[in-house]
């Protein structure tokens, strides 16, 4: 239960409690007064994030790509070829035969209409039971095209930061939970799909399989902020797919990546390379109440984090299948 | 414990520093709460002035579904675009504003001519944005054809037509049942020699089936009805169109547009005058013809 209420709070936009100390179980304890007897130096530290980039080959982000781009692919084919796999775009289509519709444009034009036909209820609630069973956000970052483009502008985001030529601008998380219900109210007032018009998942989505069009410069724009403003602004700040699918995964069956705190170093790599994180502050020193932590619903199971720890502290679990996989 | 809760309650205020660069993320979230609304809520400028109104597949019908409500219960994905057999449906772009991805049709371009039978867009949409409240061809409502250009029409002068209707350039497919009844082929492979211009009520598609209808074999009693080859066309119960003598007389004669008529375009598309003589006016309703 605390995981939903956690979920729910980080996801708003409430900044991440830190845990009474009587809150911390007694075993956590004792880590953290083991960690403090041996003091790593920055020069350890160093090593082992140099052997662990050895070793390392971004498995997950490669894995994650490889089925984003495959997705995508699977659309655009459908039409191209006339497969008929996967008709329609990331909006709405049909797999198979099968209505799926997005859970967020779904939830726009039902607000907009107000009157709801059984095959979009179909196809909303296959497809919220598809992501509740994936992990709700794991939409973003494993099938959202713009996530992809996105991540692609935060290297050169991250470079210039580097090199001091641009500052990151942060801004309250809270502000997609506000522009969310701005954005359910405009749309049940005025009877029009308002974020639809400026979603460039469904721009990026059409663009493929449709061909391009003006709307694309729209998403350049976004992308531009997101280079020389704020890091990762449109997924982090504004986009209520990943709010409203965030909210879907908060009820989810454990797909989730779950911290261990007995090997963590407490260096932050983690949270340098993740798009929310916020959502990684249990892996601060002083942080954790329990040995293990499943991560909240506001993460996308990127795997960018498990990619990159050095000690193995963070891992995909899937609850209950600890021992079939 | 009571130390505890003091202990919560007595929180070390924040720093200046802290504080000011708390209220200027505030401001900046604001700033972008501002833009991202205003961006979307910019969505809105198309529909004055109607600038983003345009032909809308069939099953978009005015009497049941106005434009507002055909652009609120649109999804934008495309599936109707995907299961057109002539490729006559487009995706609007960012400058229909809300109206993005929403499907329209460019009749000139290429119409709407039913070669599906079955109405696929209808059947394609998740939505019942294209409503499912219509099952044949002759119930659709895209618009009304209108003879914008009497001057120019080739009929009204009495002029017949040779050659390729819109030249052997035009990419528009159209379904010519004598060539091949299930496969549309390209306008440009189908020459015309007509002593006669009739082009926008010979390619009509509603007088095609008229025509098919009348030449069907009533059912024989106790015939088992061939529902396959009957489902989605049903004969149309009134005439689209047809060439009348002029209201002052003379030489050629005059395309009237019947109250059978459902805008499909295909008139539009195939005049073969340049600009065309007939365009499908989409405001255009039932009562203005008479």
């Amino acid at each position: 239960m605390s995981y939903v209420v956690d979920s729910l709070r980080q996801i708003l936009g409430f900044a991440p409690p830190k845990p009474d100390r009587d809150e911390v179980f007694p075993e956590v304890r004792v880590v953290y007064a083991n960690k403090r007897k041996e003091r790593l130096t920055k020069a350890m530290l160093m090593s082992v994030r140099h052997e662990h980039r050895k070793t390392c080959c971004n498995k997950w982000q490669r894995r994650r790509w490889a089925t984003l781009i495959l997705v995508n692919l699977l659309f655009v084919a459908s039409y191209w070829f006339d497969v008929q796999l996967v008709e329609g775009a990331l909006t709405a289509s049909r797999f198979v035969g099968f209505h799926m519709a997005d859970v967020n444009s779904a939830l726009q034009v039902m607000l907009a209409y107000k009157h709801v036909v059984l095959n979009l209820l179909i196809g909303t609630v296959t497809v919220a039971l598809f992501w509740w069973l994936l992990g709700g956000r794991t939409f973003c970052s494993w099938v959202c095209p713009y996530h992809l483009v996105a991540e692609w502008a935060e290297y050169l985001h991250l470079w210039l930061v580097k090199r001091k030529l641009v500052k990151n601008r942060t801004f309250h998380r809270g502000g997609r939970s506000v522009f969310y219900l701005v954005f359910v109210v405009l749309t049940a007032a005025t009877g029009y799909t308002l974020f639809e018009t400026i979603s460039p998942t469904g721009i990026l989505s059409r663009a493929l399989i449709y061909g391009p069009g003006l709307a694309l410069l729209w998403v350049a724009a976004l992308l531009l902020f997101e280079v020389f403003v704020s890091r990762r602004a449109w997924c982090r700040y504004v986009c209520p797919i990943g709010l409203t699918y965030g909210l879907v995964g908060s009820l989810s069956p454990p797909v989730r990546v779950q911290y261990n705190i007995n090997a963590c170093h407490h260096e932050g790599d983690c949270r340098n390379v993740c798009l929310v994180p916020h959502v990684l502050d249990v892996t601060i020193r002083g942080r954790a109440k329990a040995l293990d932590t499943d991560i909240g619903a506001d993460c996308t199971r990127c795997g960018l984090c498990v990619d990159v720890c050095p000690t193995g502290s963070l891992n995909y679990k899937v609850k209950g299948l600890e021992r079939v996989l | 414990m009571s130390e505890r809760e003091t202990s919560k309650k007595t929180k070390a205020p924040l720093s200046k520093v802290r504080r000011d660069q708390n209220r200027r993320e505030f401001l900046r979230t604001l700033g972008l709460g501002v833009g991202v609304v205003g961006v979307s809520l910019a969505g809105l400028l198309p529909l004055i002035g109607a600038a983003n109104a345009r032909l809308r597949p069939p099953g978009a019908i005015k009497d049941l579904l106005d434009e507002q409500q055909f652009l609120a219960a649109c999804i934008k994905c495309g599936q109707c675009v995907q299961v057109c057999p002539v490729e006559a449906i487009k995706l609007a772009d960012l400058t229909d504003g809300v109206g993005i991805g929403v499907p329209y049709i460019e009749a000139r371009a290429q119409a709407c001519d039913f070669s599906c039978d079955g109405l696929q867009c209808v059947l394609a949409c998740p939505t019942g944005a294209l409503t499912h409240h219509l099952d044949f061809p002759a119930d659709t409502r895209m618009g009304y054809a209108r003879l914008v250009r009497p001057d120019a029409c080739l009929a009204m002068q009495g002029k017949g037509f040779k050659g390729l209707a819109r030249g052997p350039e035009f990419r528009g497919t159209l379904r010519y049942a004598e060539v091949d009844r299930w496969t549309p082929v390209p306008v440009a492979d189908h020459p015309y020699d007509l002593d006669l211009c009739d082009l926008c009520v010979r390619q009509c598609p509603i007088e095609i089936r008229i025509i098919e209808c009348a030449a069907e074999k009533p059912p024989e009693p106790g015939q088992v009805a061939r529902v396959a080859e009957k489902i989605g066309n049903e004969c149309p119960p009134r005439h689209a169109i047809a060439l009348e003598p002029k209201p002052g007389g003379g030489v050629g004669m005059m395309p009237v547009v019947k109250d059978g008529c459902v805008g499909c375009g295909v008139c539009e598309m195939i005049c073969p005058v340049e600009p065309t003589a007939i365009i499908i006016d989409i405001d255009r309703m039932a009562e203005d013809l008479a």
